[in-house]
């Protein structure tokens, strides 16, 4: 069993207009197979970017990402990826969508379809099974995007503000099942998200980075994940833990926005 | 002597006071619009009321989603159209009461007001027989009466005009000074001609009187035949042709050289557009030339296809070919650019292959863009093959209305325009029901 490596990762491109953006300095994690790492910040932190160099669709100036004992070169299926939205294909129905991994690999039908009532059965979407997902609501396509990724099995999983457009009710119904596969299946899971509750209720481990030049600013280990398994996540908000973390972070960002504001102030 | 800028300025004015001549028939057609507006919703109101969601609304002005298009308003507007057409026409499918006044036509009489070189004045009736068109009435007898001036006879079709030498039978002569001075009573000079009712006299140069018979306000068949001559035209010529062409022909003709380089245009253009959209490469090297040649009208470019491939098929095909080229290449191109990032992402992390990523996501992605480019393309041909058959062709809807139009043949002119709108209108509903059928994620990301 293998996990992830950052190592020493910096980004830093040129501007068209002259200058330069640092997006990420001298970012190293160690993740272990079947961690759910939660990454937080403010906007402009670099945290997108760090997940876009780990699936592969950007090449880092420094450093570099080792993953099954090999350096990451570009996108692949052992590293999936849950966009926030507008990634399913309107033209397939929800099961073509699930199916699209495994039939790339040119997997057996048979064995495919196995795959995906499985997984159409795990996000409760069997009775979807051949609707168009334009048909489908918000929170119902992210499942579908969510089986889609674990139908083709991938080591880990990289979900860059999932359910982030989605409405509160539906979103904590998602969170639950977000816990409940990361369980079942053992992947590694990195999230990025700037919900403060979602990164503490999701996140095994979580990082909060700060911006100019993006960087990790502090990690914390926390218990909640663990405890929302199959659980309310409205009992495990009221841990005693919860609610001093999340003023803790809170703080944390928001002394970093303000910190932004004064700079943009002043060179303005 | 070449056109000039006075000449502009002249044919302008005279632009100005028709359009402003016809304001009034404006009016009234704005006035029927509103007035069946108003019936409309009187009857409707007084019928089952309808509770829908849109029509429990109160906001509905500027409120885009509450205007759909009455369906009512359209038949009416449909309806009217062609109860003008006939009005103004003369048309035998309308009842006579709504007919507009037609030219005179029957037997009438005016009096002319001789006066010789020494005061001398005498008074003469000319008798009028106005006849339709393709009758030949006998020219009535009638006695020449007493007097300087004796009576004449005008027989004339109606719609046209009749010169009348008055002295011909007259004691006095125009060579001896005699001239008329007034007609009905009323003084008739060069400049302002008389209205005898059923039609007016001028005064010409030479002295001699015009008689033309009013017109009314219906419109001649050569200006614009009624709706029904239009009818029988399409039976006659969809059974015997026109000129020893079948209608089906010219419409096969018309509609083959349509598809073919529609086809051709699509089968070049479809990958061109591809690869301006995939590679950095094509589009730096195709841009300048798409970008130049899609501004160009593909009429523009119908004298350089007759000087280079004769007014054959081969320059008609070349011709809508070129005019569907760009379109679809276009279409083709912003369908590729328009493929969202993350679904290539996606199918990237899901393990796809460049292959795979063309075949199975910036495909079907472009398809909607480039149906619209289709449509687009379709109708631009359309009207292209007819004006270029216009120009050159042996068959042809375009040709057989161009070959009507020298014979004045407007009822023919007429139905193969009224074909060509037809035509063109079901060309593109069908490319909406196939990209219905085809596309039905269209707009739906």
């Amino acid at each position: 069993m293998t996990g992830l490596t950052i190592e020493s990762l910096s980004m830093r491109f040129d501007l068209p207009g002259g200058g330069h953006v640092q997006a990420l300095k001298d970012v190293s994690l160690d993740l272990k197979q079947g961690e759910l790492l939660s990454v937080l910040g403010p906007s402009g932190c670099g945290k997108t970017t760090l997940l876009n160099i780990v699936a592969g669709f950007l090449a880092p100036t420094e450093g570099q990402i080792e993953m099954n004992g090999h350096t990451v070169q570009g996108p692949d299926a052992e590293r999936g990826m849950v966009f926030q939205q507008g990634a399913l294909f309107e033209w397939m129905s929800v099961r073509e969508n699930v199916s699209f991994g495994p039939d790339m690999k040119g997997m057996p039908k048979s064995e495919s379809a196995e795959i995906v009532d499985h997984l159409l059965d795990v996000v409760g979407l069997q009775d979807f099974k051949e609707k168009m997902v334009y048909e489908l609501s918000g929170g119902m396509q992210q499942r579908v995007a969510l089986a889609r990724c674990l139908a083709n099995d991938p080591d880990v999983i990289l979900m860059d503000e999932p359910l982030g457009a989605l409405d509160a009710l539906t979103r904590e119904k998602m969170q639950s099942l977000v816990l409940k596969l990361w369980k079942e299946t053992g992947k590694t899971i990195i999230l990025i998200t700037h919900s403060v509750e979602e990164a503490l209720l999701l996140g095994e481990r979580l990082i909060v980075m700060a911006p100019r030049p993006g960087r990790i600013h502090k990690e914390y280990r926390l218990p909640f994940a663990d405890l929302g398994v199959g659980a309310d996540l409205r009992e495990v908000k009221k841990h005693p833990d919860y609610a001093p973390t999340r003023e803790e972070i809170l703080n944390m960002i928001w002394n970093m926005e303000e910190e932004i504001m004064g700079r943009t102030e002043e060179t303005a | 002597m070449g056109q000039t800028f006075a000449d502009l300025g002249g044919e302008l004015l005279t632009l100005v006071i028709a359009v402003i001549s016809a304001l009034p028939f404006l009016a009234i057609y704005i006035g029927v619009i509103l007035g069946a507006f108003f019936i409309f919703h009187l009857i409707k109101r007084r019928l089952t009321p309808v509770h829908d969601y849109t029509s429990l609304k109160t906001v509905t002005f500027g409120d885009e989603s509450a205007v759909v298009s009455n369906k009512a308003a359209s038949v009416i507007s449909i309806v009217l159209i062609f109860v003008f057409w006939g009005s103004f026409t003369g048309s035998e499918w309308l009842p006579r009461f709504l007919h507009a006044p037609g030219p005179f036509v029957g037997e009438a009489s005016f009096t002319y007001t001789l006066e010789t070189e020494d005061g001398a004045t005498d008074d003469a009736t000319v008798s009028v027989v106005v006849h339709e068109a393709g009758q030949k009435p006998d020219t009535p007898e009638i006695a020449p009466g007493e007097g300087l001036a004796k009576d004449d006879v005008i027989v004339v079709q109606a719609y046209r005009s009749k010169l009348l030498r008055w002295d011909s039978n007259d004691e006095a002569t125009r060579s001896e000074g005699a001239k008329v001075i007034a007609v009905e009573g009323k003084p008739l000079t060069r400049e302002a001609k008389v209205d005898v009712g059923f039609g007016s006299v001028a005064l010409t140069d030479k002295g001699t009187l015009n008689f033309a018979p009013a017109t009314g306000m219906q419109m001649e068949d050569i200006w614009l035949p009624a709706p029904e001559s239009v009818w029988r035209r399409l039976i006659s010529v969809s059974r015997e042709g026109y000129q020893n062409v079948k209608l089906s022909e010219h419409l096969s003709f018309s509609l083959f050289r349509v598809i073919i380089g529609f086809a051709l245009g699509a089968m070049v253009g479809i990958p061109l557009g591809y690869a301006m959209g995939l590679s950095d490469w094509a589009r730096g090297w195709f841009d300048p030339i798409v970008e130049f040649m899609r501004p160009v009208p593909p009429l523009a470019l119908i004298p350089l296809v007759i000087i280079w491939a004769g007014i054959g098929e081969q320059g008609k095909i070349i011709l809508l070919f070129l005019a569907a080229l760009w379109i679809m290449a276009i279409g083709a191109r912003s369908g590729v650019s328009g493929v969202n990032i993350t679904k290539v992402h996606a199918a990237y992390s899901l393990g796809a292959s460049k292959r795979q990523i063309l075949r199975h996501v910036i495909i079907p992605n472009s398809l909607p863009e480039i149906f619209t480019a289709a449509r687009v393309a379709m109708g631009v041909c359309w009207g292209t093959v007819v004006a270029a058959e216009l120009v050159a062709a042996e068959k042809g809807v375009g040709k057989m209305i161009v070959a009507a139009s020298k014979f004045q043949d407007t009822d023919i002119v007429l139905m193969g325009i009224i074909l060509i709108g037809i035509i063109g209108f079901g060309i593109d509903m069908l490319m909406r029901w196939v990209e219905k059928y085809l596309v039905p994620w269209k707009g739906k990301s």
